[in-house]
């Protein structure tokens, strides 16, 4: 229990009904959506709704050395807002106004605690869209979508988080409010610090507003469906597409235990048979443009021995990428816990992950659905399990340490879309290095020395 | 009998398992898009629940109750679980187990011991003092409650109020049909039949012109499903078997409804209650098949007659939680609105987010209800429609009362009412038409 004076201190900076303090609050915050992690409940939670107040508890936590924990909606894959050391949570859900919407600069400027969907909604008007679309796009905040550089389906053509953050107000750990970037498309003033604070994980510095970059969405879209016998025909495809010049905005890959669990609960017609499919959609500006895409798309299909079906109307293409959008909840409902990996490869070397992460599977005697973008090379191997059967999870680690080797084997990375957080940090030498990981801590140490800001994540703490 | 989640709290467990923390509750659930605090909705609940059952927090704790009764039970929460947890199960035991280790509150043990008693409840509700129980009033901190008395009335001043009659003092018991097509009871609930008999007689009068022989059953109880929902398993238990045998002796074919609660309950309610009893288990999931909200009966069950007397109105429609998220009744109430010659219906963002009222919530956690309510009201105003239409009692006591807060001068209706009154329009141009003729 923390000094009621201290806790008299918060209450005076954002209110008394803005701190948590009771048990029963603390638990709600001790974990977020991350499988198979530790819990641990903080001394406080404070939900402040100006930069000031920020600037306060900053001040007031660096003065009594308290570790702060910023939190948006604690949706994150990476145990990034556990609050592992104690001290203060920050959440940010109350910190939720979108402040200007500027059609003509094609930007928003949003308060952290702004859940993407509600930017979405306020851009629709303007026939804008903010494209970065994670999973959890109706309840992630941009302060912990920028934070953890969060992906989406459609990072192929429009990338990803980092591509539409022009600018931001951080609270440093020192306490000093700094603000940088803007609505200038081009902007080489000082270092890239969009760059250094995007994907930073709440480590080393705490967002507190940002001006995202908005587009007009394409008018025109197809989507199809490609079904194969052979994997291989699959990664072909993928490989074979970007090489006709065409990118699509959509490339996603299902493997056949993913089919087959999509199809059993949601019975949407996915051919059972099929060892992948591939959900593809081309967007663009005309409508001829589309179809001769479409067209090339077709054609590489035929050559690998797809099978497809196209949509044909906008139903049809819910149907389709309601097959899509059911791989996760029809995996999580065959067990109670649901390990949801992000290992990321070339493109080109999708196929011989699938494979390893299948001979993984029957190595370890796991249930193992991959699904994921196989456009960006990002496969997510979902890992079915019970946390309450201990023999299990111990299968579970290993196939998990392997299935990181054999993506860093393929020339691809620990990570493409959920982050470190606490849950990688133990791979993060097998990808960095020592000199990698000698630079992020002088990285953090310059930024954030008494390590006060989300500590003991991305970064061990000192000694 | 063997045990249920709802006797013993361990057998949760399994149900709680299945949540994987994802969040997606929170995007839908009322009370957190009020409060924005992860212990308002069903991912911080469950946690609290797993912390009880390891030992880290007490049930009897007031913190933890106050999480608990936070909760509409509204089952928004469900609908977009990616893990098909049972929400609703996991808090109803939790409220059932805590009412089996501290009893219940002195004042709803009053009320739910009336409602057992249904010829006591009967009277008491008509001589209107009964009124006050549904004023009562959560005192700040954990106080308990108090009744509102004059300031729970002056708050929910367009509250309907008590019928001088209530419906099954009105209504024969059985009511014949010329060329019966089939033979339904219909279940009226405790909100039709003491605050608004007149929209029961519209089901009645409905129900007539389509040639359907009613069953009005005087012994049938209170569904329970508030009694249920703050724990007390075993009045709810008696209700549901009263009325299971009040029902089965009409004969009937079918049970029909016009509150999405009492609907809930025969569909879904009464089966959780009594899945081990080895006598009315079976009954309980016969009956589960065979009750339809009447909207339901009309336009699926029956071919029933097409509305073509003109109503003038255009209307927007909101989804009660139960009507929707549990007896999945959505597009026949739509079914009905399109036929009617007259009305336009103009749908409000999000119609199937939860009006506030949660039967008992909107008393005891009055600000958080009403902001709700505030919320669905900027709904309404935007499409501009003249009136709203709803399926069930409590959402009209709600939306009724939040029109005149946000000074939108009109009431909410129940759909029947306007198939009904278009079906009179249509006696009446008949007559008329007779009249002219002779």
């Amino acid at each position: 229990m923390l000094d009621t004076a201290i806790i008299k201190q918060l209450e005076d900076i954002v209110g008394s009904g803005n701190v948590l303090t009771k048990k029963a609050d603390l638990v709600t915050y001790s974990y977020d959506a991350t499988a198979d992690m530790p819990s641990q409940l903080p001394d406080v939670v404070v939900m402040p709704a100006t930069t000031a107040a920020v600037q306060k508890i900053v001040l007031l936590a660096k003065e009594k050395s308290l570790a702060i924990y910023p939190r948006g909606a604690g949706t994150n894959l990476s145990g990034g807002t556990i609050p592992l050391k104690k001290g203060i949570v920050l959440s940010f859900q109350k910190m939720d106004k979108i402040l200007e919407v500027d059609p003509e600069n094609l930007t928003a400027t949003v308060q952290a605690g702004v859940v993407i969907q509600a930017l979405s909604d306020a851009v629709a008007p303007y026939g804008l869209i903010y494209p970065p679309d994670p999973g959890t796009v109706t309840t992630a905040t941009m302060g912990g979508s920028v934070a953890e550089c969060a992906g989406g389906l459609r990072g192929l053509k429009y990338g990803v988080t980092k591509h539409y953050i022009m600018g931001m107000e951080v609270v440093l750990a020192s306490g000093e409010i700094f603000r940088f970037g803007g609505k200038t498309v081009k902007n080489v003033t000082a270092y890239d610090f969009a760059s250094l604070f995007v994907g930073s994980e709440g480590t080393l510095g705490i967002i507190t507003e940002i001006i995202a970059k908005l587009i007009h969405p394409p008018k025109f879209r197809k989507a199809m469906l490609a079904s194969f016998k052979r994997l291989e025909d699959a990664g072909n495809t993928v490989t074979g597409i970007i090489k006709a010049y065409v990118i699509p905005a959509t490339l996603e890959i299902m493997d056949k235990m993913t089919i087959q669990t999509v199809e059993n609960y949601a019975k949407v017609g996915l051919p059972t048979d099929a060892e992948a499919v591939l959900l593809i959609e081309v967007d663009g500006g005309a409508q001829q443009l589309v179809d001769s895409e479409a067209e090339a798309v077709l054609k590489v299909i035929k050559e690998n021995n797809g099978e497809v079906k196209i949509a044909q109307s906008d139903t049809e293409r819910d149907q389709l990428w309601a097959a899509r959008r059911a791989a996760l909840p029809a995996l999580a409902q065959l067990s109670p816990t649901t390990v949801l990996e992000d290992a990321t490869v070339p493109r080109n070397r999708i196929t011989e992950m699938l494979v390893a992460v299948q001979k993984i599977a029957a190595k370890y005697q796991l249930k193992i659905g991959t699904f994921g973008h196989a456009g960006d090379g990002n496969l997510h191997p979902t890992i079915l399990a019970d946390a309450r059967n201990k023999e299990e999870m111990e299968r579970v680690h290993q196939a998990v340490d392997e299935i990181f080797a054999a993506a860093l084997k393929l020339g691809g990375t620990l990570s493409g879309e959920h982050g470190i957080g606490m849950a990688k940090m133990k791979y993060l030498k097998s990808e960095l290095g020592e000199s990698g990981l000698n630079l992020m801590r002088r990285v953090k140490e310059a930024l954030d020395p008494d390590y006060m800001l989300n500590p003991a994540k991305m970064v061990p703490v000192k000694g | 009998m063997k045990t249920t989640p709802y006797d013993k709290l361990e057998e949760v467990q399994d149900a709680l398992a299945k949540c994987m923390k994802c969040g997606n509750c929170m995007a839908v659930c009322p009370v957190y898009l009020t409060e924005k605090e992860e212990g308002a909705y069903a991912r911080g609940k469950l946690s609290i629940a797993e912390a009880i059952l390891k030992g880290d927090l007490d049930l009897k704790d007031d913190d933890v109750q106050e999480k608990l009764f936070n909760c509409l039970v509204c089952t928004s929460c469900m609908q977009n679980c990616p893990c098909g947890v049972d929400v609703c199960k996991i808090m109803l035991s939790l409220r059932a187990a805590l009412a089996r280790e501290t009893g219940l509150h002195p004042i709803k043990k009053v009320i739910f011991g009336a409602l057992k008693n249904q010829p006591f409840f009967d009277k008491a509700m008509k001589a209107g003092a009964a009124l006050q129980w549904m004023g009562l009033r959560k005192l700040p901190g954990n106080a308990g409650y108090e009744p509102r008395f004059t300031m729970g009335l002056s708050i929910k001043r367009i509250f309907p109020g008590l019928a001088a009659t209530p419906f099954r003092d009105q209504a024969p018991e059985l009511i014949k049909a010329k060329n019966r097509k089939t033979k339904v009871s219909f279940f009226t609930g405790c909100a039709f039949n003491y605050i608004f008999p007149d929209v029961a007689q519209d089901v009645v009068e409905v129900l007539k012109e389509n040639d359907v022989e009613i069953a009005i059953p005087k012994e049938q109880q209170c569904c329970g499903i508030a009694v249920f929902a703050h724990g007390d398993i075993e009045s709810a238990r008696v209700l549901a078997r009263k009325n299971i045998d009040v029902m089965e002796k009409t004969g009937a074919d079918y049970i029909v409804t016009a509150c999405g609660s009492c609907g809930e309950s025969w569909q879904h309610g009464f089966k959780e209650l009594l899945s081990e009893d080895p006598l009315y288990g079976p009954k309980a999931e016969y009956w589960k098949s065979r009750t339809y909200d009447i909207s339901t009966f009309l336009t699926k069950v029956i071919d029933y007659k097409k509305p073509t007397g003109r109503v003038e109105a255009t209307v927007t429609y909101h989804d009660p939680c139960h009507l929707k998220k549990v007896m999945k009744v959505f597009t026949e109430p739509r079914i009905i609105l399109n036929a009617i010659p007259g009305v336009t219906l103009k749908e409000m963002a999000k119609p199937d987010a939860c009006c506030g009222s949660g039967g008992s919530y909107t008393i005891t956690h009055l600000e958080t209800s009403m902001a709700i309510t505030g919320r669905k009201m900027d709904d309404i105003r935007k499409t501009g429609a003249d009136g709203v239409i709803t399926g069930c009692p409590g959402c009209m006591m709600q939306l009724s009362e939040g029109l005149a807060n946000s000074g939108q001068d009109h009431v909410a209706t129940h759909y029947i009412s306007l198939l009904a009154k278009s079906y009179r329009e249509a006696r009446k141009s008949k007559t008329e038409e007779i009249k002219h003729a002779a």
